[in-house]
């Protein structure tokens, strides 16, 4: 007969592979908590389970789709997002902290049909490809800014150390902050 | 077809031109859609128990209480699977031994059958109302396992004493020779100088951006399948999927790929989970989503690279190279990934000339099974291996015979085209001093010494170091790759429809996953026909929509996709003309077609693209008795040659030796892609390659412990992505010599800068740091190490 496995022995294995995860409760309590915010200037009123993470009420109960989830470490970066005017991961968030909180994701950093500054500029400057990290990455770039206006180089690729890109390796993501920082416009494409 | 192989001259034109890209509005404002943005009605949600062992029998899954948890609809095992005859994952690459005995090739099934042969491999499927409760309903599942000694070490499969498959009980799935050894046998004899060198290509994990995917749904009304999924060449997994494993007519399947975020070749591959969540769609009635959570993707996506490999090059007294002889052995991990056995075989051995007339080559790859995740192609695909060989066995030689690693390249380098090599390819076009000089030259190597005397003056030490690398792409002529063992056809297919209005929506077989082939194609399509490059709608990815068709990858789609679509195009124009000699009333012979009006010759009379679109469309003046209404017309590509990008690089390093921090001081990647469609994108595709090379040099690989099969860097805070501040900015240029035989004179430009980069950085580090090799990933920690002579 061999050795039976259990849910723990699995848990503590998989930490090998899969490390620094929450443990899951087996036994949720079915709990719904409300929680008002404000959501791209919107007033939002919810029910969440208490577990649930800022990413996955703006993915999934608010069809907010453009706030990605790269990684399961807080590591890559793809769902920043603005809370209260700074640039947190709603990944390693619970929707509850959010509780009256402002929030403004990427399809809420500029009026419906236009750019901010800083979209124009990866547009401009060729710094996304398919399009999974940008808007992470955008939102970084531009709580970078608002803490560095005058950022170099290296200061730039610094601050952008919290968001992973595996298309672009960097180098127009760099130029975009930069052509940003110039207050350049962008040529009519 | 049109003859494009020269530069447009025409500075009007959209080809060659860095036009912004129109599919970055929609990622750029959070409106791309990408696979786990799909939500159905009725949706469900899908989690998969997964090995915690590399090796295990199972003797038994206890699901009652898994069962009875909340929310749960569904629990699937590999024993469903087996009774309802689902059929095992396919490889689409037959590769035969050097007796003649074909590759071994074991069930690869989609839920474990009797043992579980990688950490991650997947035991069951739980299908549930959320994702949360399938995640906390396998929790109860009790599975049990009778632990078996993996099989981890490439080197030492066959003494292993375990079996991860029962076919192969040494672990060698094929044992493949290529070239003529009896002449290499012969070249090494009479050498004058013999150089060597022993090495690992490190194994690497993908990484896209965007975890793999899928969402399938079946509906009762017209009894069919739809599958929103994360590939690469949706068709090609609807054809597999359809004809080996789930034996249902491609009809009644339909496959989208929608917006997917990234891919490297690691979505290439139908993978286990998009099979069972299809088949379990049927039964649970309801759509099944499932998305890999990071740590899934670390465990279950095809890794790249991972050989073993001993290299000789024979020369004469004066470096002229003679024979080079390769043996490699390559990790394949627990199952056969659907091209694994090709990539380092068919995309390696025969690359092994690099741009170089070394007369005699021979190869042996020994393609082993180890309880590890399976192996495929990841950008570049046995091709940065077969250039890592040759461009690390080319400065060993030169350091060995103490000549400039420059000159012995230049005087080593094929100058005549078409060129055959020893290991069965023909250079069409090329001119490598050309992208040497050019890219010694930006680099400034004249300045080289001052700058290394500058760095040593600060207790730094400096090297320079270069990588002329060759690739084989635009795959492939498809009886060429039948006749190599390939199960495929390699051809790409175009649609072109042109719309009363005269705008056109173009339908390709190629599929974007970053590379802006909604603009690129857009561009080509614009130039041919003479009109706005916005009224070319390119749709992809849809195999409800798009013709039959194999997707991207291999740096293919330009060269053989965007030809399919000239061809169409060109038919377009063909029967334009006929339309156009009616109402202009001449004859089809006389009629031009230029700038987007179709013209009688030497004359004045002309007609605009648009107005014989409309004409086709409302024919009440038409010559019905003899031409069909509509301009709508498709054409398939099938490639006469692979195409041959080249290029050189030149790296330059500074190592910190009390910390042993490496740092990319210069990065110089000159470039022959053929003609430029649109050169920004180009440089983009370069910049991401060159990154996903230094990454491999520098600081990626996965790391399975020998004991216990664990990965043991499966997450961020243990692998080693590049990130902004690893890097530098790079400089790219290019030179050109157009692709000979297609007619946009194209080579491909996805793989290269993955290709040629690892070499250059070793090259240099090893310069700097005054060793003959170092590991990769050249970590602080190996360079310190070395630095400072502590083992």
């Amino acid at each position: 007969m061999g050795r039976s496995d259990n849910a723990a022995t699995r848990r503590a294995l998989r930490g090998l592979a899969r490390p620094a995860r929450p443990a899951t409760p087996l036994e949720t309590p079915d709990v719904s908590i409300a929680i008002s915010l404000t959501v791209n200037g919107r007033a939002v009123q919810a029910s969440v389970d208490p577990r649930t993470l800022l990413v996955q009420l703006i993915r999934e109960q608010l069809q907010l789709t453009g706030t990605h989830v790269g990684c399961d470490t807080a590591q890559c970066g793809a769902c920043t997002v603005q809370m209260n005017g700074r640039a947190v991961k709603a990944c390693s968030m619970l929707a509850l902290q959010a509780q009256g909180a402002s929030i403004t994701t990427i399809e809420g950093l500029a009026p419906e049909g236009g750019l901010h500054p800083m979209q124009a500029a990866f547009r401009e400057c060729h710094g996304l490809q398919c399009g999974f990290c940008t808007p992470g990455m955008v939102m970084a770039a531009v709580q970078l800014l608002a803490d560095n206006p005058n950022a170099s180089e290296a200061e730039i690729r610094e601050g952008l150390d919290g968001n992973i890109c595996r298309c672009t390796g960097y180098h127009n993501i760099v130029k975009a902050v930069q052509f940003c920082q110039s207050g350049q416009q962008p040529a009519a494409a | 077809m049109t003859d494009m192989s020269q530069p447009p001259n025409n500075p009007n034109s959209p080809i060659g031109q860095p036009l912004r890209r129109r599919e970055d509005q929609r990622f750029l404002t959070g409106a791309g859609q990408y696979t786990d943005d799909v939500v159905l009605p009725g949706q469900s949600y899908g989690f998969f128990l997964r090995s915690p062992y590399a090796h295990a029998r199972i003797n038994g899954i206890k699901l009652d209480a898994a069962k009875a948890a909340p929310g749960v609809l569904h629990i699937f095992t590999g024993a469903d699977l087996a009774e309802a005859k689902v059929g095992g994952l396919p490889c689409g690459w037959l590769i035969t031994s050097k007796d003649g005995t074909p590759m071994k090739e074991p069930a690869h099934p989609a839920l474990a059958q009797g043992k579980v042969r990688h950490v991650g491999d997947q035991v069951a499927l739980v299908v549930a109302e959320t994702y949360l409760q399938a995640r906390d309903a396998a929790e109860l599942i009790e599975v049990d396992y009778d632990e078996l000694a993996p099989v981890i070490d490439i080197t030492t499969v066959e003494s292993a004493g375990a079996a991860v498959h029962d076919e192969a009980p040494n672990n060698v799935c094929y044992d493949w020779g290529h070239g003529n050894k009896g002449a290499v046998d012969a070249a090494f004899a009479a050498a004058a100088h013999v150089s060597r060198l022993e090495f690992r290509n490190n194994r690497l994990i993908p990484n896209a951006m965007e975890p793999r995917a899928a969402n399938a749904h079946y509906t009762r009304h017209d009894d069919a399948y739809t599958l929103y999924v994360t590939s690469q060449n949706p068709h090609v997994a609807r054809l597999l999927m359809c004809a080996f494993v789930l034996g249902l007519p491609e009809s009644k399947v339909r496959v989208v790929a929608p917006d997917v975020g990234g891919g490297f070749g690691s979505k290439i591959f139908l993978y286990p989970e998009e099979v069972a969540l299809v088949w379990a769609s049927k039964r649970v009635g309801r759509p099944i989503k499932w998305t890999a959570e990071r740590g899934e993707s670390f465990l279950t996506d095809a890794h790249g690279r991972d050989h073993a490999t001993r290299a000789e090059l024979a020369m004469d007294a004066k470096g002229n190279f003679l024979a080079l002889r390769v043996h490699t052995i390559a990790n394949m991990g627990a199952y056969l990934s659907t091209f694994a056995s090709s990539v380092p075989t068919i995309l390696y051995a025969t690359l092994l000339a690099g741009q170089y007339k070394t007369p005699a080559i021979y190869a042996e790859v020994k393609a082993v099974f180890t309880n590890t995740a399976p192996v495929d192609a990841y950008r570049g695909a046995g091709r940065p291996e077969a250039t890592y060989v040759v461009e690390r066995m080319v400065e060993t030689a030169a350091r060995d015979l103490k000549m400039d690693p420059a000159q012995i390249r230049r005087q080593n380098f094929i100058t005549s085209f078409p060129y055959a090599t020893p290991v069965g390819l023909t250079y069409d076009t090329g001119n490598y001093a050309a992208h040497l000089d050019k890219a010694m030259q930006i680099a400034d190597v004249a300045g080289y010494p001052a700058r290394k005397a500058a760095s040593a003056a600060k207790g730094k030490l400096r090297g320079l170091g270069y990588s002329c690398y060759i690739e084989a792409c635009g795959l492939a002529p498809s009886n060429i790759a039948g006749a190599l063992g390939a199960r495929a056809g390699l051809f790409e297919a175009g649609e072109v429809r042109v719309h009363p209005t005269g705008t056109v929506t173009v339908f390709t077989g190629s599929h974007s996953h970053g590379q802006g082939h909604e603009t690129t194609f857009a561009q080509v399509v614009a130039a041919k026909l003479g009109i706005a490059v916005e009224a070319v709608e390119i749709v992809h990815g849809d195999t409800g929509r798009v013709p039959f068709g194999m997707g991207t990858y291999g740096s293919r789609s330009l060269a053989v996709g965007g030809t399919a679509i000239v061809k169409a195009v060109d038919k377009v124009i063909a029967k334009g003309k006929k339309i156009a000699a009616h109402l202009l009333e001449a004859a089809d012979t006389d009629i031009d077609f230029e700038g987007g009006e179709f013209k009688v010759k030497g004359t004045d009379k002309k007609i605009p693209f648009g107005q014989v679109a409309l004409t086709a469309y409302v024919p009440h003046n038409y010559p019905l008795d003899k031409l069909e209404p509509g301009l709508n017309e498709n054409a398939f590509y099938d490639p006469t040659n692979f195409t041959y990008p080249s290029g050189s690089y030149v790296c330059e390093v500074e190592v910190d030796p009390e910390t042993g921090k490496t740092t990319v001081a210069k990065f110089v990647a000159v470039d022959d892609f053929g003609n430029i469609v649109n050169p920004m994108i180009v440089a983009g595709q370069v910049h991401g390659g060159i990154a996903q090379g230094l990454g491999q040099a520098m600081l990626e690989g996965a790391v399975y412990d020998s004991g216990s099969g664990q990965l043991l860097n499966g997450s961020y805070m243990d692998y080693t992505m590049p990130r902004a501040d690893d890097l530098p900015s790079f400089t790219v240029d290019h030179t050109v010599t157009p692709c000979t035989h297609n007619p946009l004179g194209v080579k491909g430009c996805g793989e290269a800068g993955a290709i040629g980069s690892p070499p250059a950085f070793i090259n240099a580090l090893t310069d700097a740091l005054g060793v003959k090799d170092i590991a990769m990933p050249a970590t602080a920690e190996k360079v310190w190490r070395v630095a400072n002579g502590i083992a």
